[in-house]
């Protein structure tokens, strides 16, 4: 336990000095929203076992309702960011209230067409602008002293937020509330016939994961300065779900690695595929960042094959291992 | 001129048969899915994917064999299958003892590799498809236009999906299916294959979807990412009509295709919405689906 808090304080360490050493800060941010999105999601399928298709839907929502609030409504920042979650959780409040009728499968299957259907609406709706997107959209300040608009100002507040959506998801997890969101992911009959309420459990965690992922989005609006129609499309929440099973479902850590890695790779594929070109002179390798999605389906079908714990998933199998043969 | 509610008859059944004519490619890819999800319990994402495969395969045919709309219609869905069957031989056989979410998971990361792979060839924008020669043209019966190739596709479906229904329920064939999607142990116990009835199943259902593929060529635009808009829309007729039974998944789709083409005339806006809408309401009255059984 004790070793659990010196690696999250080291990696807290390096997330502060990070800009210090080099690192371009509005990727370090975009990669903590992200990090954050996968977090919140994880918080589903890693801890209460639903498989949520149609997280882009609250990403999304959340981006365009944040963007709105302060750009148009002239929201300060602070209040633009939770308006965001507010609308993070409202949407999240419809559709897991629809989607916990069904278990399983049809779970996922109604969670993507929810989805989708807030994408139509987004696509036709005002507010958007459609294809173009929601541009323009100011920094602000923090608390009305800091000015947001130097990256590193905003850098610092994009930490702030981001611990504090970790801890938040930290603290429920290992609650007696998370508990019981454990007890449905291994056996929901056995939970019900303990007499909790599992259908309510289950709400629960679908809107704080809701709201979170809300969180994100609209962090997400702050720190590019727009939303689109991308972060709800259901590629997005394709994406968000190749995160968390690269990084480790159920893991703590795991998201946050496995959303390094696929926006990482997302940004590099293109250049990957010119140095694949250059290496081998087929031209089709150029082509690869247009088709981003090649390598995210093959990473997609591996991960499932052969690799199901992900990353920190298999660093934790094998650190328990090593600590079994060492102290029989 | 007649008119029904306002809308001039003719244009209202020129988008009754629209609606048709999309209720068939929703009735066959969910009769696919309702088939492969009933014996080897995945929810086959993929399912797009094929669809589009078979219909730039169509294309493809066309284009680069000279080979006529006729012979690919017959040898598209023969490619597709063939396709979906070493996908299972060589990646869905693994995951049938883990959680039904890893099915939908790889085939969302086959979607994916599939769709990316013809994007990076095609690029995202239509291949332009001819309607077949014999099929051009419309006949008018008095009170519409009926234009051939759209009645073709109606006819095509129906006959395909009733001919399904017809092998499933009524032969020996569809019995041993049937006794395999209940109880496979059993089933094996009684010698009957079923590693082999699983593939050929799988095999048969994505060669409906690619059927479906090549018919959707002349009448949509041929493009690498038709499918995969399609097929949520088909996973909420799914939700609505539930998995439990074939006719209910053909009487499913072509219905909520019957729907979204009326509210093209009426509210134009909600026609891309309106199967969601119709699946939050079943949801809430009805949530086992029109047909299905609550498990």
């Amino acid at each position: 336990m004790k070793r659990e808090f010196q690696i999250y304080l080291a990696l807290l360490a390096l997330l502060l000095v990070l800009p210090a050493l080099g690192a371009y800060p509005v990727f370090v941010m975009k990669v903590l929203c992200f990090a954050l999105f996968a977090c919140a999601f994880n918080l589903l399928i890693g801890f209460t076992g639903l498989l949520s298709f149609g997280h882009a839907a609250f990403l999304g929502g959340a981006a365009y309702a944040a963007g709105h609030s302060v750009k148009v409504w002239g929201f300060s920042t602070e209040l633009g960011l939770l308006f965001g979650l507010a609308t993070g959780a409202v949407l999240g409040l419809v559709m897991g209230y629809l989607a916990i009728k069904r278990s399983g499968i049809y779970f996922s299957m109604i969670t993507l067409a929810l989805a989708q259907m807030l994408y139509f609406f987004f696509l036709q709706a005002p507010f958007t602008y459609g294809e173009d997107g929601l541009q323009g959209v100011p920094r602000g300040t923090a608390l009305g002293l800091i000015d947001l608009k130097p990256d590193l100002n905003l850098y610092y507040f994009i930490v702030v937020i981001f611990v504090a959506g970790f801890l938040l998801i930290y603290r429920t997890v290992h609650s007696p509330f998370g508990q019981v969101l454990k007890a449905i992911r291994e056996n929901e009959p056995r939970a019900t016939s303990l007499g909790y309420n599992t259908a309510l459990f289950k709400l629960l965690a679908f809107v704080l994961s809701a709201a979170l992922a809300g969180l994100a989005g609209a962090a997400k609006t702050l720190v590019l300065g727009f939303a689109t129609l991308t972060d709800a499309h259901w590629g997005t929440s394709g994406l968000v779900i190749l995160m968390v099973l690269v990084g480790g479902m159920g893991t703590m850590l795991g998201p946050i690695l496995g959303a390094l890695i696929v926006v990482a790779l997302e940004n590099k594929v293109g250049d990957i595929g010119h140095f694949f070109a250059n290496l081998t002179g087929i031209d089709w390798f150029n082509g690869l960042g247009e088709a981003v999605t090649i390598v995210t389906g093959l990473i997609f079908v591996l991960c499932v094959l052969a690799f199901r714990r992900g990353l920190i998933g298999e660093l934790n199998a094998w650190w328990q291992r090593r600590q079994g043969t060492a102290t029989p | 001129m007649t008119e029904l509610f306002g809308i001039p008859l003719p244009a209202l059944l020129g988008q009754l048969l629209l609606g048709l004519v999309n209720g068939s490619f929703y009735a066959t890819l969910s009769l696919g899915l309702a088939v492969i999800f009933g014996l080897l319990n995945v929810i086959n994402f993929a399912h797009g994917a094929l669809y589009m495969m078979g219909a730039m395969l169509a294309w493809i045919g066309l284009t680069y064999f000279g080979l006529n709309y006729w012979v690919m219609l017959v040898v598209a869905p023969l490619v597709v299958g063939a396709f979906g069957i070493v996908l299972e031989k060589l990646l869905l056989r693994h995951l049938y003892k883990l959680d039904h979410l890893y099915g939908l998971l790889l085939t969302f990361g086959l979607t994916l590799l599939i769709e990316g792979l013809f994007r990076s060839f095609y690029g995202v924008s239509g291949l332009q498809y001819s309607v077949p020669d014999q099929l051009q043209g419309a006949t008018n019966l008095g009170f519409m236009i009926l234009p051939n190739y759209r009645a073709w596709v109606v006819l095509a479906s129906l006959v395909v999906c009733f001919g399904t229904w017809y092998v499933i329920e009524r032969t020996r064939l569809g019995a041993l299916l049937r006794a395999g999607t209940e109880n496979p142990r059993l089933t094996q116990a009684f010698g009957v294959n079923v590693p082999l009835m699983v593939t050929l199943t799988y095999g048969f259902g994505v060669a409906l979807a690619g059927f479906a593929g090549v018919l959707a060529a002349p009448v949509l635009q041929v493009q690498p990412l038709m499918g995969s808009n399609l097929i949520i829309v088909v996973f909420a007729v799914v939700v609505i009509g539930g998995m439990g039974s074939i006719l209910g998944s053909i009487v499913t789709g072509l219905g909520l295709g019957v729907i979204e083409g009326f509210s093209r005339v009426f509210y134009p806006e909600a026609s891309a919405t309106v199967v969601f809408v119709i699946m939050a309401i079943v949801l809430l009255l009805r949530p086992a689906g029109l047909f299905g059984k609550e498990k």
